[in-house]
């Protein structure tokens, strides 16, 4: 499909060692979807999203990202690449050693911006998951869901097209886990495509979104 | 101003600021640096001085031809007319018994031995000076003027500035063997101290990879910190050199009026600094990319 943001064909991946996470995977994701992956723990759901934001290559198959070739892309043309995905993992990934709004300037810094335009857009990050009174403390005060709302804000700070989260409400309990998956909704709305993976299919049932279900590395 | 120079800016005050959090560590990365600079440093300066003392006494190769005690006044210009003739002669200055013993006289301590004399025991003698300071064609000369008549001795001034000159050549090559190894130190002292915050900052390069940091962002630190780091053990490498000459050169100032000599050793001037400094930065870059290029592909996400 041609106007496909990410799109999946005969994808597989087998990591060193010989275990297959991913077999002959087919899929896609137009702009703008919000989209699910289920499966139990191991069934691939990882492996899928590392293939997507180029952490992992895969052995066979295209992967293709906003028409570019993940599967086959240089390795200086990687950050590029993830310049224009949001990432949201499971263990967020802060930085301790920094505040909250710190944690959040990190991608603009990266990017060279201009300091007061990047203030601005952490604090409005920070804002639209709730934390801007929190801006000055330190990622390890901040409580599970806190976490992980100021690693969706560090991740939509730079305005990306494509927002991807790993497992972003394993740790948290129903209530937090609905205001994240909220969270996320509210940035699809806004027309980011949204991919995340979850083996909490409870939670996700309401919304009646697009679930692609995995099963020991096969599209179910 | 543009994003790059403005990362570069953040770069530095980021690296100041990680030497600054780890102030005992970095203070003796850098003096350990320092001290191993300053050891070449400090024999290169005590060379320098050694050669100029040399140099400044016989600048150019001269030889002094002794004439006998009966050598009449004929003799002496039939000689100076034989000496000036002579191919590769410069200059030919005749120095009379009498001059010779008046300026013998001024010398510190000398003019009461002087006085105790009853007769002149200094003979006339010529001053030859060469046109290039040539070993063999200076040997050739003394040999050929120690044979012509009334000719006493000849003496060649320079040959014990050669021996000075020599061993200043070997003193040379012992301290660029010493630079040689030192900076391979440098090196290995720089490579550790990256590899060590590279190992520190794991979790922030990681963060740093997946947010889109290129390579070269993430690299940029380090390289800071490894020529920061080399070029303030410079600093102190230089700061050491210079307080050791000002003291050895109170020291021998006091030998020097004892001697009547002005014995003092050269400063380091600013343009020496500057190049020690531009050495010592260089070997801390080049410790900083190895341990760059060695540890921080290690990193990735996962």
């Amino acid at each position: 499909m041609a106007t496909a943001i990410i799109s999946f064909s005969q994808v597989s991946k087998r990591y060193p060692g010989g275990y297959e996470a991913l077999k002959n995977i087919s899929f896609s994701i137009e702009p703008g979807e919000m989209v699910f992956i289920t499966g139990h723990s191991g069934a691939g759901k990882s492996t899928l999203l590392k293939l997507v934001a180029a952490v992992e290559r895969a052995t066979a198959g295209m992967v293709l990202v906003a028409g570019q070739n993940v599967s086959s892309m240089r390795r200086a043309a990687i950050p590029f690449l993830r310049r224009n995905l949001g990432l949201v993992f499971q263990d967020q990934k802060l930085l301790y050693d920094r505040s909250a709004f710190d944690n959040v300037m990190l991608p603009l810094v990266v990017t060279g911006h201009v300091w007061r335009d990047a203030a601005r857009r952490a604090r409005a990050a920070l804002d639209k998951v709730g934390l801007l009174e929190r801006e000055r403390a330190n990622p390890i005060t901040l409580s599970g869901g806190e976490q992980q709302r100021l690693c969706i804000a560090r991740a939509v700070v730079n305005r990306p097209n494509i927002l991807i989260a790993d497992e972003p409400t394993a740790s948290l309990d129903a209530e937090n886990a609905d205001t994240i998956i909220e969270v996320f909704r509210s940035f699809n709305q806004v027309g980011v495509t949204v991919l995340i993976s979850t083996h909490d299919e409870k939670s996700i049932r309401k919304l009646d979104p697009r679930v692609l279900t995995l099963n020991h590395g096969n599209l179910a | 101003m543009s994003g790059w120079l403005r990362h570069h800016w953040l770069s530095f005050v980021q690296t100041m600021r990680r030497l600054a959090a780890t102030p005992l560590a970095s203070l003796l990365n850098v003096l350990v640096i320092g001290v191993a600079l300053a050891l070449p440093l400090g024999g290169y300066v005590l060379l320098g001085s050694l050669q100029q003392f040399a140099g400044g006494i016989v600048t150019d190769a001269q030889i002094s031809v002794f004439l006998a005690p009966d050598a009449s006044k004929a003799d002496v210009s039939e000689l100076e007319k034989r000496l000036r003739g002579s191919a590769g002669v410069q200059s030919v200055e005749f120095v009379d018994r009498d001059k010779a013993l008046a300026g013998l006289r001024r010398m510190p301590g000398m003019a009461e031995v002087v006085a105790t004399l009853r007769e002149n025991p200094l003979p006339d003698a010529f001053v030859v000076t060469f046109t290039a300071n040539d070993s063999a064609l200076v040997q050739g000369l003394e040999r050929e003027f120690s044979k012509l008549p009334k000719v006493a001795h000849v003496q060649t001034d320079s040959a014990w500035v050669q021996r000075v000159n020599s061993l200043i050549r070997f003193g040379r090559t012992a301290i660029l063997l010493l630079v040689a190894l030192l900076a391979f130190a440098l090196v290995a002292v720089t490579f550790n101290t990256i590899r060590l915050q590279i190992l520190t900052q794991r979790d922030e390069i990681e963060v740093a990879k997946l947010i889109g940091a290129t390579d070269a962002y993430i690299r940029r630190p380090f390289f800071y910190l490894g020529v920061l780091q080399g070029a303030l053990g410079g600093l102190i490498a230089c700061a050491a050199v210079v307080i050791g000459i000002v003291l050895l050169n109170r020291d021998l100032a006091g030998i020097g009026t004892l001697y009547g000599t002005d014995a003092r050793l050269q400063l380091l001037d600013l343009g020496d600094c500057l190049r020690v400094l531009a050495f010592s930065g260089m070997l801390g870059w080049l410790g900083a990319y190895i341990s760059v290029s060695k540890h921080l592909s290690q990193i990735e996400p996962r």
